[in-house]
């Protein structure tokens, strides 16, 4: 292991308590209890990895960009970045990147926003928000639940004059984060299934997802 | 032709798309948009005016406006922050998303001509007058963890505000979106901290939100996390609401670049 990747506590795969290949375009969750490790494994590179979190036992709490980003005082997610919630409490935080830069700015892909954005063409494809909407409801969550979420190994550079592009994904295949969790969360993904600008390098690929049980000391 | 030269040949010819938008929208567009407001510019017509009110220091307002109207938030003092949720009155699933307004105009700086966009790929306020451009989507308001760490304990903050503003019309925590900021000039530098702009706030300062659905707001006068000057930036803020002139087809809120074309044909679709 090299550079940014690695702290020394670096699990095992075989000690991972949880493997799950996510298709590309596809939705996943599972609740992670405190002190659990969740990898996201960008499996064949430039692939973004849109995510929520909410807290398992009160789903009204949940992850808060702007809390986020204000708590640590600048724009990106990286590592040692604490996910805050809504209620000021920190969820969950990245305990490793081999990447080195995310975003939480950009919000998800919807077949609406789409259609803004490409022209009305675009409005029947396949989007995160859709992926969030299906993934929720089997938690009993809504459209109303779906707030700013986080944007792994996805690369949103923002200038100070506010210019704000999302560029090609700067991810390796087989680059990953570690998130572990400060309480026990509801951690929901969406495998962007975006086809129309450079997050997913124009073409959506699967991502692998592994838990670990906290190290015993 | 094989499969992988189709779907190539589409990555492609998407990328070249992208490129395309890209290049527009952070080179032409920004070079079409108004100049700001002066600060004694643009007197709203007694006739016009539907109601006003001053938001005491710390504390929120709630505003109910047609499509059509407008609301001219003027920071007195020059030392206040206001804070902007709402919803589409209709279906407050529909609310203002700042991570869409940004994506879908390449900027996370609004100014005059620009708008704030719903997270249903509608406008949801234009920006018809704007004197300082100097406003906030990515940090959002203030929170009693912020107000805490702040002064040492729990203060009237933003968050607490849009809570029992939500509230009062049925709705709750999970109702409330990240917020839009008006008078808080924060930039980042190359690294991505976070700077406060404090030459770019003036006594005077105003913006004029022009509805574009039927919306409910809701806006909170605390002072903003970043701002140095807090707790003395406490001061009153005034709200007008008006009937805003019909926009005319060469309106420059509607007509600043393909996309925004695009998201007020989608918007007038829900009126026609």
């Amino acid at each position: 292991m090299t550079g940014l990747a690695a702290p020394s506590s670096t699990p095992d795969a075989s000690d991972a308590v949880y493997a799950h290949d996510i298709p590309a375009e596809r939705p996943w969750s599972r609740v992670l209890k405190q002190g659990q490790t969740l990898r996201i494994i960008d499996s064949e590179g430039q692939q973004a990895v849109d995510a929520l979190l909410y807290c398992a036992e009160d789903p009204a709490e949940r992850y808060s960009s702007q809390d986020t980003l204000r708590v640590q005082g600048s724009a990106y997610v990286e590592l040692g970045t604490r996910l805050i919630s809504n209620k000021g409490r920190v969820m969950a935080h990245l305990t490793a990147d081999s990447c080195g830069r995310h975003d939480t700015s950009a919000g998800c892909c919807s077949c609406e926003s789409n259609a803004v954005r490409f022209g009305e063409a675009t409005k029947y494809q396949h989007a995160c928000r859709e992926n969030f909407i299906l993934e929720l409801s089997k938690h009993g969550l809504t459209k109303r639940d779906i707030v700013a979420n986080l944007n792994f190994f996805m690369n949103v550079p923002i200038d100070p004059s506010g210019a704000f592009t999302v560029v090609d994904g700067i991810s390796a295949p087989g680059n990953y984060v570690d998130v572990t969790a400060d309480m026990d969360v509801l951690f929901v993904i969406s495998n962007c299934p975006q086809v129309n600008n450079p997050c997913n390098g124009f073409n959506p690929t699967p991502i692998r997802v592994m838990i670990w049980d906290p190290r015993e000391t | 032709m094989t499969m992988a030269q189709t779907k190539l040949e589409i990555s492609e010819a998407n990328r070249r798309r992208y490129e395309e938008l890209r290049a527009a929208g952070q080179e032409l567009t920004p070079k079409g948009l108004p100049d700001a407001t002066p600060l004694d510019g643009v007197p709203i017509s007694p006739d016009a005016v539907v109601g006003r009110e001053q938001v005491p220091a710390g504390w929120y307002a709630t505003v109910r406006l047609r499509r059509g109207e407008a609301l001219r938030i003027i920071d007195d003092s020059g030392r206040s922050s206001v804070a902007l949720i709402g919803w589409r009155e209709e279906d407050t699933s529909e609310r203002v998303n700042c991570a869409d307004t940004v994506k879908v105009q390449w900027s996370a700086a609004v100014s005059k001509g620009r708008v704030l966009l719903s997270d249903m790929g509608r406008v949801f306020l234009s920006l018809i007058e704007d004197t300082s451009g100097a406003h906030d989507l990515m940090v959002g308001g203030s929170t009693p963890a912020s107000t805490r760490a702040t002064f040492g304990a729990t203060t009237r903050n933003t968050q607490e505000n849009f809570l029992a503003a939500a509230a009062k019309i049925g709705l709750g925590l999970r109702d409330i979106p990240p917020c839009v900021t008006f008078f808080a000039p924060v930039s980042l530098d190359t690294e991505g901290r976070f700077l406060w702009m404090s030459g770019r706030k003036r006594p005077g300062d105003f913006v004029d939100l022009r509805a574009e659905m039927n919306l409910v707001l809701v806006l909170s006068n605390c002072a903003h996390p970043l701002d140095p000057a807090r707790p003395a930036a406490t001061d009153p803020v005034t709200l007008i609401r008006y009937r805003a002139p019909p926009p005319g087809s060469d309106d420059p809120c509607r007509t600043t670049s393909p996309e925004i074309v695009r998201a007020f044909e989608f918007t007038d679709r829900l009126f026609a």
